[in-house]
């Protein structure tokens, strides 16, 4: 959502928004309650989790593993359901 | 000349050379975008004309229209402004200049075409400025008026003209018609901020999350509180240019006046004639009519009751279980600085029952006896005229 939020006097007419592509840095991840963690070393880089991720917030490291991006990760767990080897495991937030 | 209310509004939407109407046939609004359409299939108007499914589709095709930066007019009536009702408030968030007419009507159920104001009033909040005309010539200004308050920089947001359903639009009154060129010269081209412009790209009608929606509202709000002195601007424009002079609150014979009588729309001119035998009998009253809806004219409103001592506000529409909407707005702005005045409600003319000359002047001498209750602090409910036991 970046540093500092615009206040009502900062907007465009209407709200127009002026800069392309600018939803991309929207926080929309902040209202996660879960969260995944992988254990690599199970990770057959199948890319089930990258494709069935309905956020398209995970992306393939120069590894050939894949990690979300929590900027925009929502939890929903769906890569965890999906993932044949078990190698994500939904987290509460809270915990580390 | 004589002029139907309806053709007189096609008229000023021909004059100030709209690009683009869209627009879905309803009694009592159909003259207007028939005479619309026959024009532009004449060549009389240059325009596109859009044609819909329904009123919700005319609204969105002028939004779309109106943010490519074309001078768009679309009208309805009752049903037609209920279906509209989503996408009204659409080019107010946006800020597009749309101008609409509507032809007021009563709402079903029981169906019914004729007039009264519970389409308008159910229309209070959709953030567009909102005009009452009382005959065919105000009908015509106004809707010419409309175009230079919505197009005004400062202001774009789009303008709502209300017109009595059937007593306007389908009368024929004698009206004048001004000068093509002198239209062309108050209404002129105008350049939407935002028009496409594949080398500056916007994004137009967002997503609004709660990090930015209140904001985004809070924007809307005080541009359009401030829009009021432009449209202030633009009538007194309009009277050097045409002679004609409008007010965003209005008022007769109120020179001595202690009681009078408060109406919106065609009643007035009914309002005007009672008003003329009462003062023949020697009474001191008079009449304010309410020109300028939205934004609330709150300062003329107090201006013009300053010397009053009792109020009467005629409703032409009812809020359920609530009373008149106009009687409790005007109790609203004036609660704050005129607690001494006594203020007293009437309904009439629902679902297009003409309210006569009797009427009118049983209204006003009985208020006068109930603003005496009103000052024993006696709460009185809003009386209904007309109706049958």
């Amino acid at each position: 959502m970046g540093a500092k939020q615009k206040g009502w006097k900062d907007l465009e007419l209407g709200c127009v928004v002026t800069e392309p592509g600018s939803a991309a840095s929207t926080k929309t991840g902040e209202w996660r309650s879960t969260r995944p963690i992988r254990d690599n070393t199970k990770c057959i880089k199948c890319g089930a989790c990258y494709i069935y991720c309905p956020e398209g917030c995970i992306s393939e490291d120069d590894e050939g593993f894949f990690e979300a991006d929590l900027y925009y990760c929502k939890g929903c767990g769906i890569c965890a359901h999906e993932c044949p080897r078990g190698v994500i495991e939904m987290v509460e937030e809270e915990e580390e | 000349m004589g002029l139907e209310g309806s053709f007189a509004i096609a008229e000023a939407v021909r004059m100030v050379n709209a690009d683009v109407i869209s627009a879905y046939p309803i009694t009592p609004q159909t003259h207007i975008v028939e005479r619309l359409a026959e024009m532009i299939a004449d060549g009389e108007l240059d325009a596109e004309f859009i044609c819909v499914e329904s009123e919700h589709s005319a609204m969105s095709a002028c939004v779309g229209a109106s943010a490519a930066g074309a001078r768009v007019f679309t009208c309805s009536a009752g049903q037609g402004l209920e279906l509209m009702h989503e996408v009204l408030y659409i080019p107010a968030s946006m800020r597009l200049p749309v101008v609409a007419v509507a032809a007021n009507r009563a709402l079903s159920g029981p169906l019914s075409v004729w007039c009264d104001h519970s389409d308008a009033m159910a229309l209070r909040d959709i953030g567009w400025i909102q005009i009452f005309a009382e005959n065919n010539q105000q009908a015509f200004d106004l809707t010419v008026c409309a175009y230079r308050m919505a197009e005004d920089q400062d202001v774009l947001f789009p303008a709502m003209v209300h017109i009595d359903g059937f007593y306007l639009s389908h009368v024929t009154e004698d009206m004048e018609l001004p000068a093509e060129a002198d239209v062309a010269d108050f209404i002129p081209d105008y350049e939407y901020p935002f028009v496409l412009d594949p080398a500056k790209p916007v994004s137009m009608g967002c997503y609004g999350p709660p990090f930015i929606y209140f904001e985004a509202k809070m924007a809307q709000n005080v541009a359009f509180e401030a829009s009021k002195s432009k449209i202030l601007e633009v009538w007194k424009v309009f009277k050097e240019t045409f002679g004609r002079s409008y007010e965003p609150v209005e008022t007769y014979r109120m020179e001595d006046a202690r009681t009078a009588l408060l109406t919106m729309g065609s009643i007035s001119e009914s309002a005007m004639l009672a008003i003329d035998e009462l003062r023949s009998e020697g009474k001191a009253v008079g009449l304010i009519r309410l020109r300028l809806w939205r934004p609330f004219p709150f300062a003329e409103l107090r201006e013009a009751v300053k010397n009053l001592d009792c109020l009467l506000v005629l409703d032409r529409a009812i809020s359920y279980g609530m009373g008149g909407p106009v009687c409790g707005e005007v109790k609203a702005a004036l609660y704050d600085k005129r607690q001494d005045l006594a203020i007293v409600s009437y309904i009439a003319g629902i679902g297009g029952r003409d309210v006569t000359l009797d009427e009118f002047k049983y209204m006003i001498n009985r208020g006068e006896e109930k603003a005496q209750l009103v000052t024993l602090g006696e709460e009185l409910e809003p009386e209904i005229i007309g109706v049958r036991e």
